[in-house]
């Protein structure tokens, strides 16, 4: 066991837990952040992917040892009212069905759109296709990531800015 | 081990315990948190509302005018926590923005099947859920009449108020609720014509999405309760029994409370999820291994002896199948082969328990918590109204979730450890812990006549665990003079279980890819085959018919039309690689149209055309969506599912060599709906079987090979294909 010192969605957050242990389940069963959630524990799925200074990381094999100063953000503090662009879209275009691996999606599109905020369709395939959605939402999610490049221009903003 | 963080974890656990809805029921905390709690509480959960008052079991109004409408089936995707209230506020005249949705515990009192299961929840629900609205609706005109001293007849309603437009006068549901909920219940309420539904078949977002995009504790695994520990299994591979385990050095380590054995299960329990995981990888476990350990081969074999078995169990028989094949110009004979398949919902299994001296406390994903309830009693003695399920959404079940197994894993370890624990299966277990689909091979026979007649029908279902893999009253059954379906079964130590569209979901893919083999043979175009087939049929059944041909012509005709079947050209001019499906299930019928693509001489799926009748289509946005994921799912698991064993182990574990489909791998999809006014009927299947042999008849054109076995990826079809 070892005390860490997390910077998460802007705030400081202490947990003392064994270094080995992944950032999702620090997350989730010791600072109650759940909206990231489990779904394979072995990077494929994406479904706990958070921000590392602003780069998409998949939480569930990344050792909490591992963060040192980095700042997190997880779906929780994409935006303080769920008014990311990319949230927004979410909903604007109905996306979710079960709903459990959106929160992984949206955080793989907001850091994807910051990176590239006029996106091909090309380009938002070969950046979502790391993401499974069980449910087949793809179509919608495409759309959605089209509708919040269309709806950010240049002037991204959010939490997720942390870099 | 504990965060010292702020927030401070109790009040994360009660943020945690209050997103489900009707969570909050069953914990004491101080009213001080409330304020705290119920702002960060999602859209679709009450914020402090006023008292409301009660009409029925499934509305509430407050003095403010919110409508709360509890959901009381499961909500697994399917999207029945929207469609649900939207056909009960249709018949309220209700202000949709003011309708507040709650998800119902179980409580068998007040509803009836709080099943997500077999398409059924709308069709079971659709006139109860429509008789809930209008009662409550003709109490508040009769609360307003009263009030105003005017005849019910010069009231009317709309958008949360009732109005007397002959005095200009208005009042608010708010206003009307609680006197109204006074007045005597009305028996024989008048249900809306459809033409004056204003809701039902609008696009209606999901009534979650405010707690999902924001990341809300909404699913099982997000469900904390102070002072609970964690658990983790190690079941057994098939067909093999627990020896012993040596757990010395595991309940050493840190935060591991016990380490207990159960039903050949050897269960860790801890203080966090990863300390657990990482005790049970450290296990140490013997087991033994019986004669009921099977491996894919045997399967193998085991469907040619079935195939070979006298003693099929016959499921359907109608005229002379002998003399038909003896008299036929020409026979058509063919196998087709699909594999053991995980579920692969998102959210792994895992479940809530508490089982205490007075009963026992469950949450968590479910799709039947009747069955958790039933099983948890009968398993600890007790009566099931000591039982208290609370249902929280479900991230997929896709049939899994059918099965109580889980529930009464956490029940287990509860029990033995007399603590509230929360049962974790990894992604590990739940691809290797079973339940799956059932492996089938199916061969067809079919005999023509000189014309291209099909006077003769043959279909065996060999199976491993499916019990009757077939659906002997389907289509082409009736449309066929001389026909025999039957099925033989192997007994495995492989459990199975429903998976979503069970048995149609394989034997769809078969069936429609054997009538194109058939039309082919008879030189017919694929489409009018079928037709033909319905028409005869129609003029002449052979048999109980148990489809409506009408219906299912229906939609075979607008999947024509809008996909411009025989006669769509490409690009370069030249017809486009189109092949046909259709199939009834789950009572809705649904055509499909898949178009294939030759890219760097590999067959690649452009386009998926579907056409359906689930009746009356309540939201536009859930029942595209069902439609579209159910096309996705039928395409990805027929492209690249498969699990497969050596000596009762499964060979895949994990997303990293099983492989689902992913986006960049999906085909357009454009979808219709009949929409025909006839009572609904649901989509959480239906258009999932056909998608297969849409798929594999378009491969076929584009080809000339057809892939007979799922995966397709792993077909002959496809072997000798460069990329």
């Amino acid at each position: 066991m070892a005390l860490y010192n997390l910077q998460i969605n802007g705030r400081s957050y202490r947990a003392d837990v064994d270094p080995d242990t992944p950032l999702l389940w620090v997350l989730r069963d010791n600072l109650g952040l759940l909206g990231t959630k489990y779904g394979c524990g072995i990077a494929q799925c994406g479904a706990c992917t958070v921000h590392l200074n602003g780069e998409a990381t998949r939480a569930c094999v990344l050792p909490v040892s591992a963060v040192g100063k980095s700042k997190i953000t997880t779906i929780e503090g994409l935006s303080a009212t769920g008014t990311h662009p990319v949230q927004q879209a979410w909903d604007k275009v109905d996306v979710p069905q079960c709903g459990y691996c959106q929160a992984g999606q949206i955080m793989t599109a907001a850091a994807f759109l910051k990176h590239n905020p006029k996106p091909s369709t090309a380009e938002i395939d070969a950046a979502m296709t790391g993401n499974i959605c069980r449910c087949g939402t793809y179509h919608r999610i495409r759309e959605a990531v089209k509708v919040a490049a269309a709806s950010t221009g240049s002037s991204s903003t959010g939490a997720a800015k942390t870099k | 081990m504990q965060s010292l963080s702020n927030p401070s974890r109790r009040n994360f656990l009660k943020v945690a315990a209050t997103a489900g809805g009707g969570l909050l029921l069953g914990f004491n905390w101080t009213d001080a948190d409330a304020a705290v709690d119920s702002a960060a509480v999602g859209a679709t959960v009450a914020n402090a509302p006023a008292p409301a008052v009660g009409f029925n079991s499934y509305l509430s109004i407050n003095p403010q005018g919110i409508i709360t409408i509890l959901s009381p089936n499961p909500e697994v995707g399917q999207g029945i926590k929207t469609a649900f209230p939207i056909i009960v506020a249709e018949e309220l005249d209700a202000d949709w923005k003011k309708v507040v949705v709650e998800q119902a515990p179980l409580d068998t009192k007040k509803f009836e099947r709080q099943v997500a299961g077999g398409s059924g929840s709308i069709p079971h629900s659709w006139t109860r859920l429509r008789q809930a609205g209008a009662t409550a609706r003709q109490m508040l005109l009769g609360a307003a009449a009263k009030r105003w001293n005017v005849p019910v007849a010069e009231c009317t309603t709309a958008a949360g108020f009732v109005t007397h437009s002959a005095s200009n006068r208005k009042l608010s549901y708010g206003d009307l609720a609680t006197e109204a909920a006074q007045l005597p219940v009305p028996t024989d309420v008048k249900l809306k014509d459809q033409k004056d539904f204003k809701l039902i078949g609008q696009t209606i977002k999901n009534v979650d999405n405010p707690s999902i995009v924001t990341g809300k504790p909404l699913f099982g695994l997000d469900f904390y309760r102070e002072g609970m520990l964690f658990a983790m299994i190690q079941r057994p591979g098939f067909g093999y029994t627990l020896k012993s385990v040596n757990d010395t050095a595991v309940k050493a380590m840190p935060g591991i409370v016990d380490v207990l054995t159960f039903d050949n299960n050897v269960a860790v329990v801890g203080k966090s999820t990863w300390q657990v995981k990482k005790a049970k990888d450290a296990l140490k476990i013997e087991w033994n291994k019986t004669d009921a350990t099977e491996s894919t081969d045997d399967h193998n074999r085991l469907f040619r002896e079935l195939l070979a078995a006298p003693n099929a169990t016959v499921r359907r028989k109608d005229g002379d199948v002998d003399a038909a094949f003896k008299s036929a110009a020409k026979v058509v004979t063919s196998e087709y082969q699909c594999p053991f398949l995980p579920h692969s919902p998102m959210e792994p299994m895992n479940f809530f328990a508490h089982v205490r001296p007075d009963g026992a406390e469950l949450v968590g994903p479910t799709q039947t918590p009747e069955l958790a309830r039933n099983e948890t009693a009968k398993l600890l003695g007790i009566p099931p109204e000591k039982v208290s399920v609370q249902l929280t959404r479900m991230g997929g079940g896709f049939g899994r979730r059918l099965k109580a197994d889980y529930v009464i894993e956490a029940v287990q370890v509860s029990k033995r450890v007399n603590a509230p624990v929360k049962l974790i299966w990894t992604r590990e277990d739940d691809m290797t812990g079973g339940s799956y689909r059932p492996a089938v091979r199916y061969r067809f026979e079919a005999a023509l006549d000189a014309q291209g007649n099909m006077i003769g029908y043959k279909l065996r279902g060999a199976s491993i665990n499916a019990g009757n893999a077939t659906r002997e009253d389907n289509f082409p059954a009736g449309a066929v003079d001389n026909l025999l379906i039957d099925s033989a079964d192997h007994k495995s130590a492989i459990t199975t279980g429903p998976w979503r569209a069970p048995i149609t979901n394989f034997l769809a893919f078969a069936e429609q890819s054997f009538l194109d083999e058939v039309a082919q043979a008879a030189g017919k175009d694929p489409v009018q085959f079928r037709l033909e087939l319905l028409d005869k049929a129609k003029a002449k059944p052979a048999g109980a018919i148990k489809y409506d041909i009408d219906r299912m012509k229906g939609v075979i005709n607008l999947a024509v039309e809008k996909s411009g079947w025989g006669t769509k050209k490409g690009p370069d001019g030249r017809p486009v690689a189109q092949g046909f499906s259709v199939y009834f299930s789950h009572r809705s019928y649904v055509a499909q149209v898949g178009e294939v693509v030759m890219r760097k001489g590999k067959p690649a799926l452009q386009k998926m055309y579907a056409a359906a009748d689930c009746g009356v289509v309540i939201n536009q946005s859930g029942a595209r969506q069902q439609v579209t994921g159910c096309i996705v799912d039928g395409i990805g698991h027929a492209m690249y599912g498969n699990i497969t064993f050596k000596d009762g182990m499964p060979e895949q574990t994990n997303f990293n060599n099983y492989r689902l489909i992913r986006l960049n791998e999906i085909p357009d999809v454009e979808v219709h709906f009949v929409d025909n006014g006839i009572e609904p009927t649901g989509l959480g299947e239906p258009s999932l079987p056909p998608a297969g042999a849409a798929v594999a008849n378009a491969i076929f054109k584009a080809t000339g090979k057809r892939p007979k076995s799922q995966p397709f990826m792993e077909d002959e079809a496809f072997k000798g294909v460069t990329s």
